[in-house]
């Protein structure tokens, strides 16, 4: 399949379900509608809110605020991932002692958590932060210290036959070997950031792509919430598309995965 | 002519590069109970000459290397390392792997490189002398590729030119050619001949392949099926030097001599075989 036939595939997938969704909700079939506009809204109502979002620009500030505690909650979860994973990674006896309580915490459902962390820091973006902080960090912590474990044990030898001391073998080996790993979570952490921040707005908060949703549902404003949502897919896709680039530019001396046909 | 003490602390003028000397390696056993891979091997490489080791699939071949090299403690018996007892890792050598070693995540010359930057010498000098041994190899306009973007010989190549860049007095090399094909194995055999004799080091080559083995060494040394594998053969190769891997294959000596070592291997394989595939 060539490049354009796929993309123009793609595109004729929307376009159905758009114009399925439209006949829908605005023509009764045998005197009855099948998707009632008060529930399932209709595209042209949902593309005038989003329009009317740009157009007044109150859109900007709500995804400036998301962006920021979804950045925040990344760099922070990731960096503090990344240092718990080395440490246990290379002191197996802290990890064994750690490992049920590790366990426990990833265990938990991080939505029930979400209250304490409005009780302890407020309704402002620490507290989105935070949630999204217990999301990124087990993941970046897991795959980091699996990366560290799992490196070749002939290019181990190897590195020390070439007499690397214990700081070389951090910097030439175990380090890039855990950042590999790290980065290929890369898509996931990202999409988790996303995730807290935007659920720690929706359950309470003054601004955010969450708080609009949780607004507009507030008064049944079922457009708003169907706006909100397309603008939230936007935003995840645009930001998947930059996380794709950059792990292009880092991981270049892997061999290509065919991950897309 | 009161010879000074103080040169046998350091290295004896004389003494083989690497002297084993009875030298047993047992391994525990996950559900309890001790393997014994080898039992009381002992073997002398001397300064500048080639041995090899042959023996069956699994007979600890590199097993011994292993503890040439300082990688394997041995349960039993002493390894010098010209005249020195070896404790750790073994300073003097190379050690050229079978599987692949290569850093992934550096390219063909920075995994040259390495070698020398580990020892302090600064990037600005280690790079440059690392593209000039990858030109040696073959390799000059490849250093910045990745190891994945290589065939198995060019890693093979690269691998070569890490271990020799850093001038170690001794080489170990197990079965480094054995996922090549048939006639990148001749040609790899020969580059390492060529590099080989520009400044003889103590090689001990591992590999399954008896004629790889006479066709490279000065001496074959032939292992006996494990487990508490021995050596149960030495043989001196007398073929002349230079050699051409291809053409020394076609000499009358080379012949007798396969035919003779064979003799006292075909057994072991056949055990070797057993022990593996019969359960």
């Amino acid at each position: 399949m060539s490049r354009i036939t796929l993309i123009l595939l793609q595109i004729l997938v929307a376009v159905v379900s758009i114009a399925i969704w439209y006949v829908l909700t605005t023509y009764p079939v045998f005197g009855k509608m099948v998707l009632p506009p008060f529930f399932f809204s209709n595209p042209l109502d949902v593309a005038n809110q989003i329009v009317a979002w740009f157009v007044s620009g109150v859109i900007w500030k709500h995804l400036w605020v998301t962006l920021i505690e979804a950045l925040l909650a990344f760099v922070i979860g990731s960096t503090g991932g990344v240092l718990v994973g080395f440490w246990f990674a290379r002191q197996p006896r802290t990890a064994a002692v750690f490992d049920p309580y590790v366990k426990m915490v990833n265990a938990l459902p991080r939505v029930v958590l979400a209250p304490i962390f409005t009780l302890w820091l407020g309704l402002g973006i620490w507290s989105k932060v935070a949630l999204g902080v217990t999301l990124v960090f087990f993941i970046v912590f897991f795959n980091v210290y699996q990366g560290v474990k799992e490196v070749s044990p002939t290019v181990l030898a190897n590195a020390r036959m070439l007499g690397m001391n214990e700081r070389q073998l951090m910097r030439h080996v175990y380090w890039p070997s855990a950042l590999s790993w790290m980065f290929s979570s890369l898509h996931t952490s990202v999409g988790f950031a996303v995730v807290g921040a935007v659920v720690g707005e929706y359950l309470g908060s003054a601004a955010g792509l969450g708080y609009l949703i949780q607004q507009a549902e507030g008064v049944f404003d079922v457009a708003g919430v169907f706006a909100g949502m397309f603008v939230l897919a936007a935003f995840v896709i645009v930001i998947d598309m930059l996380v794709s680039v950059v792990e292009r530019r880092l991981l270049v001396w892997r061999p290509v995965a065919e991950t897309r046909a | 002519m009161a010879a000074s003490a103080s040169d046998n602390a350091q290295q004896k003028t004389g003494a083989a590069a690497i002297a084993l000397d009875q030298v047993s390696v047992a391994f525990r056993l996950a559900g309890g109970g001790v393997y014994t891979a080898v039992e009381r091997a002992s073997l002398n490489v001397a300064d500048g000459e080639f041995v090899s080791i042959v023996g069956p699939t699994g007979c600890g071949k590199s097993t011994l290397l292993n503890v040439a090299a300082g990688l394997l403690a041995p349960a039993a018996g002493r390894a010098d390392i010209f005249g020195v007892p070896l404790g750790g890792l073994n300073r003097q050598a190379g050690y050229l792997f079978q599987a692949d070693a290569l850093f992934p995540w550096k390219t063909a010359l920075e995994n040259v490189a390495i070698g020398l930057e580990t020892a302090g010498i600064p990037a600005s000098e280690a790079r440059p002398r690392a593209q000039d041994w990858l030109k040696r190899v073959g390799l000059g306009s490849f250093g910045d590729r990745y190891p994945h973007m290589l065939s198995g010989g060019q890693r093979k190549r690269v691998g070569l030119a890490q271990v020799l860049i850093r001038d170690p007095k001794i080489l170990l090399m197990d079965e480094p050619f054995g996922p090549l094909d048939a006639q990148t194995r001749q040609i790899m055999g020969n580059l390492l001949l060529d590099l080989w004799s520009a400044d003889r080091k103590a090689v001990l080559f591992v590999t399954h392949d008896l004629e790889e083995a006479i066709a490279l060494s000065d001496r074959v040394v032939i292992m006996s099926a494990g487990p508490a594998a021995r050596i149960i053969g030495d043989w001196t190769v007398k073929l002349t030097r230079p050699r051409d891997i291809a053409e020394v294959k076609l000499d009358q000596a080379f012949h007798a001599l396969h035919r003779e070592i064979w003799q006292s291997l075909k057994a072991e394989v056949i055990k070797g075989y057993e022990q593996t595939e019969g359960g």
